[in-house]
C-alpha cells in the first residue's frame, strides 16, 4: 500500500493523545489507592489533558488531508453499524470530548465527591468521567486498529496484533510524554510514569516483533493463477492496459526502493525501542531533573513511530498488485 | 432475486480495447459527471477507467499463448467494499444487485478501494469522489432505447461477442447458461465475495486419432484382394479372421 502521510500523522499522533489521557487517568487512579502521593502541582491534570487534546486535534486535522471531500466529512459518522472507519470517526470526537470534560472538571476544581469507599478511597467526578473516557480511548484503540485489522485480503494487516500494536505503541508513547511533562512541572508522578512508557516500550517491542515475524513468513492466498483463473504454473503479465499510471498504480504501491524499504523497517526498530528505552532508564537514574532526556526520548521515538506507520503501510501486498505488474 | 452480471468469455477476446473505449465513451458523456483524464496530452497521462483490458501470457514459447483479460467491477453478491463504506455512499442495490456508489455522499476516504481485492474502484483525480462500473445503469432502464440496445455499452461493443449480459440468478438466461455449460469461474474464490460476473475459459477443440483408425487392419482393398492378404496371426477387428 502507498503510505499517505495524512494517515500516518492521524494514527500516531491520536495515539500520543489516547496515551497521554491514560498516563493521567493512571496516576490519578493510583493516588487515589495511595499507591501514589496526590498530585500537588498547579492544574497539573487541565494543562496535561490541553496537551493531549492538541495532539488529538492535531491527529483529526490531518486526517481531513485524506479526503477528497473533507466538507463532506460529517456524513462519516452514518455507518457505524458495519464501518470501523465510522466507528473511529464517532469515537474520536467522543473520546476528545470527554476527555476534554475530564480536564475541565480538574481545571475548575468542580470535583464533587460521588462515593466514599471505607473512608480511605474518595471517588469523585472526575474519575467517573475519566473512566468513561478511558473505556472511549480502548474503543478509539480499537476501532484504529480495526479499520486495518478487519480487510481480510491485506494479509499483512489481517491479525489480532494490529489492534494490539496500535494500542502498545500510542500508550508507549503516550506515556513517554507524560514523564517528560510530570518532568517540566516537577511532579513526583514522573518516575511512576517512566517506569510505565518502559513497560510499554517493551511490550510493544514484543508485539510489533511478533508481528514483523508473522509478516516475514505469510503466505499469500491470491495469486496470478487464482486473479485471472487460470492454471498454469508460468503466466507472466505482458499488459496492463494502459502505459502510464492510474489510480491502481499510484494507491497501492508504496514505489521506494527495497534498500529504502528495508532501511525503514531498521530505522523504526531502533528508533522506537531501544533508544528511547536507554535515554528513560538514564533519566529515570537522573530523576526529575532530567526533563531534556525525557522530552528527547519522546521525541525520538515519536519520529520513529512516524517511520513504523510508514512500514506498516508500504509492508501490506495488496492482492490487486496482481493485476499490475508490467506496463 | 435478481442479480445482473457480466459473463466475458476469454475464449474469444481478443484483447481489442473497444469496450474499454465504448465505456468511457458512454460514461463519460453520462449525467454523473465525466470521467476525468489528467495531464491527457503530456506527461504521465492518466484517467478513471471502468474497464481495463489486461494481457497475459500463458505458459513459455513455443508452448505460450496470450490470454486477453477484461476487468471491471465483478458485482460481487457478497461485496467487501460496501459494509466498509462509512457513509453509506457505497451500496448495493436490492432490485438488480449493480454495487454503485452515491457520487454526492462519497467523502473520498479510498477506503472501499482498500476492500476490493480485484483493484476495480478508482478515485477520480478531478471530482474527488470514488468510481466504478455502475453496469450502465442509465442505459439498461433507458425505454428511449431500442430494446436490444438496453446493455452495457462494452456489451454493444465487443466485436466478437465476448461479452454476455444478463441475470445470473435467472437459469434461462443467457448469462447463466453459459455460466452452467461452458465452465463459467469466478475470480479469487478463496475471498467469498462471490463475484457476478464469470469468465469462460479458454477451449480448444482436440480430437484423439489412434493409428489404427488412420489405417485400418480390415481394409477393403485386402477383401477386393488388391492387396496382399494378412497373415493368420496378425490382429484383426473381429479377432476370429484373418483377413
Amino acid at each position: 500500500m502507498h503510505p499517505a502521510f495524512s494517515v500516518i500523522f492521524l494514527t500516531t499522533l491520536i495515539g500520543v493523545g489516547q496515551g497521554l489521557f491514560l498516563a493521567l487517568y493512571t496516576g490519578q487512579l493510583y493516588s487515589v489507592v495511595k499507591v501514589l502521593p496526590v498530585e500537588e502541582a498547579t492544574d497539573f491534570y487541565g494543562i496535561g489533558i490541553l496537551i493531549a487534546l492538541a495532539f488529538l486535534g492535531a491527529g483529526l486535522l490531518s486526517s481531513f488531508f485524506h479526503l477528497g471531500h473533507p466538507e463532506r466529512a460529517w456524513r462519516s459518522a452514518a455507518c457505524w453499524r458495519t464501518s470501523w472507519l465510522s466507528r473511529e470517526v464517532i469515537a474520536l470526537p467522543a473520546f476528545m470530548g470527554m476527555a476534554a470534560l475530564y480536564g475541565l472538571i480538574h481545571h475548575l476544581d468542580w470535583n464533587p465527591v460521588l462515593y466514599t469507599f471505607r473512608e480511605t478511597f474518595v471517588v469523585d467526578l472526575s474519575l467517573l468521567v475519566g473512566a468513561f473516557a478511558t473505556l472511549l480511548a480502548f474503543t478509539l484503540f480499537l476501532c484504529t486498529g480495526m479499520i486495518y485489522g478487519c480487510i481480510k485480503f491485506l494479509q499483512e494487516w489481517a491479525t489480532p496484533l494490529t489492534v494490539v500494536n496500535y494500542t502498545l505503541l500510542g500508550s508507549a508513547s503516550g506515556f513517554m510524554l507524560a514523564t517528560a511533562y510530570a518532568a517540566w512541572q516537577g511532579s513526583e508522578m514522573t518516575q511512576f510514569y517512566g517506569g510505565w512508557a518502559v513497560i510499554l516500550t517493551l511490550l510493544a517491542f514484543l508485539t510489533r516483533v511478533s508481528s514483523l515475524i508473522r509478516n516475514a513468513r505469510i503466505k499469500h492466498r491470491s495469486t496470478l493463477q487464482t486473479a485471472i483463473g487460470i492454471r498454469h504454473a508460468r503466466i507472466e503479465q505482458k499488459s496492463q492496459g494502459f502505459m502510464s499510471g492510474s489510480f491502481n498504480t499510484r494507491e497501492f504501491f508504496h514505489g521506494a526502493p527495497q534498500a529504502v524499504f528495508s532501511a525503514v523497517k531498521w530505522l523504526f526498530l531502533i528508533t522506537v525501542f531501544p533508544v528511547p528505552l536507554v535515554l528513560m532508564s538514564l533519566g529515570l537514574v537522573l530523576g526529575v531533573e532530567a526533563m531534556a532526556i525525557y522530552a528527547l526520548a519522546f521525541v525520538i521515538q515519536y519520529l520513529g513511530l512516524l517511520a513504523e506507520r510508514w512500514f506498516f503501510f508500504a509492508q501490506a501486498n495488496h492482492p490487486q498488485n496482481l493485476y499490475y505488474q508490467t506496463v | 432475486m435478481s442479480q445482473l452480471a457480466l459473463v466475458i468469455d476469454l475464449n474469444v477476446c481478443v484483447g481489442c480495447h473497444a469496450c474499454v473505449t465504448s465505456c468511457k465513451e458512454w460514461n463519460t458523456s453520462g449525467t454523473a459527471g465525466y470521467m476525468a483524464d489528467m495531464n491527457p496530452f503530456s506527461k504521465d497521462p492518466t484517467g478513471t477507467f471502468f474497464n481495463r483490458v489486461q494481457s497475459f501470457e500463458i505458459g513459455e514459447f513455443p508452448n505460450a499463448e496470450t490470454v486477453h483479460f477484461p476487468k471491471s467491477c465483478l458485482h460481487c453478491e457478497d461485496p467487501p467494499c460496501v459494509p466498509v463504506c462509512p457513509t453509506g455512499a457505497s451500496y448495493k442495490r436490492e432490485e438488480d444487485g449493480i454495487v454503485l456508489v452515491d457520487y454526492d455522499k462519497c467523502i473520498g476516504c479510498k477506503y472501499c478501494s482498500w476492500s476490493c481485492p480485484y483493484g476495480v474502484r478508482e478515485l477520480d483525480e478531478h471530482q474527488k469522489v470514488m468510481k466504478k462500473c455502475t453496469l450502465c445503469v442509465d442505459r439498461i432502464y433507458d425505454q428511449a432505447l431500442p430494446e436490444n440496445e438496453r446493455k452495457p455499452a462494452c456489451v454493444m461493443a465487443c466485436p466478437t461477442n465476448a461479452r454476455l449480459f444478463g441475470d445470473v440468478n435467472d437459469p434461462d438466461s443467457e448469462a447463466a447458461i453459459a455460466i452452467r455449460e461452458r465452465g463459467g469461474y469466478q475470480l479469487m474464490p478463496e475471498w467469498g465475495t462471490k463475484p457476478a460476473n464469470h469468465y469462460l475459459p479458454r477451449r480448444k477443440t482436440r480430437i484423439t486419432i489412434h493409428e489404427d483408425e488412420l489405417v485400418r487392419v480390415d481394409n477393403p482393398l485386402r477383401k477386393e484382394r488388391q492387396l496382399p492378404m494378412p497373415d493368420s496371426d496378425a490382429p484383426t477387428l473381429d479377432d476370429v479372421t484373418s483377413w
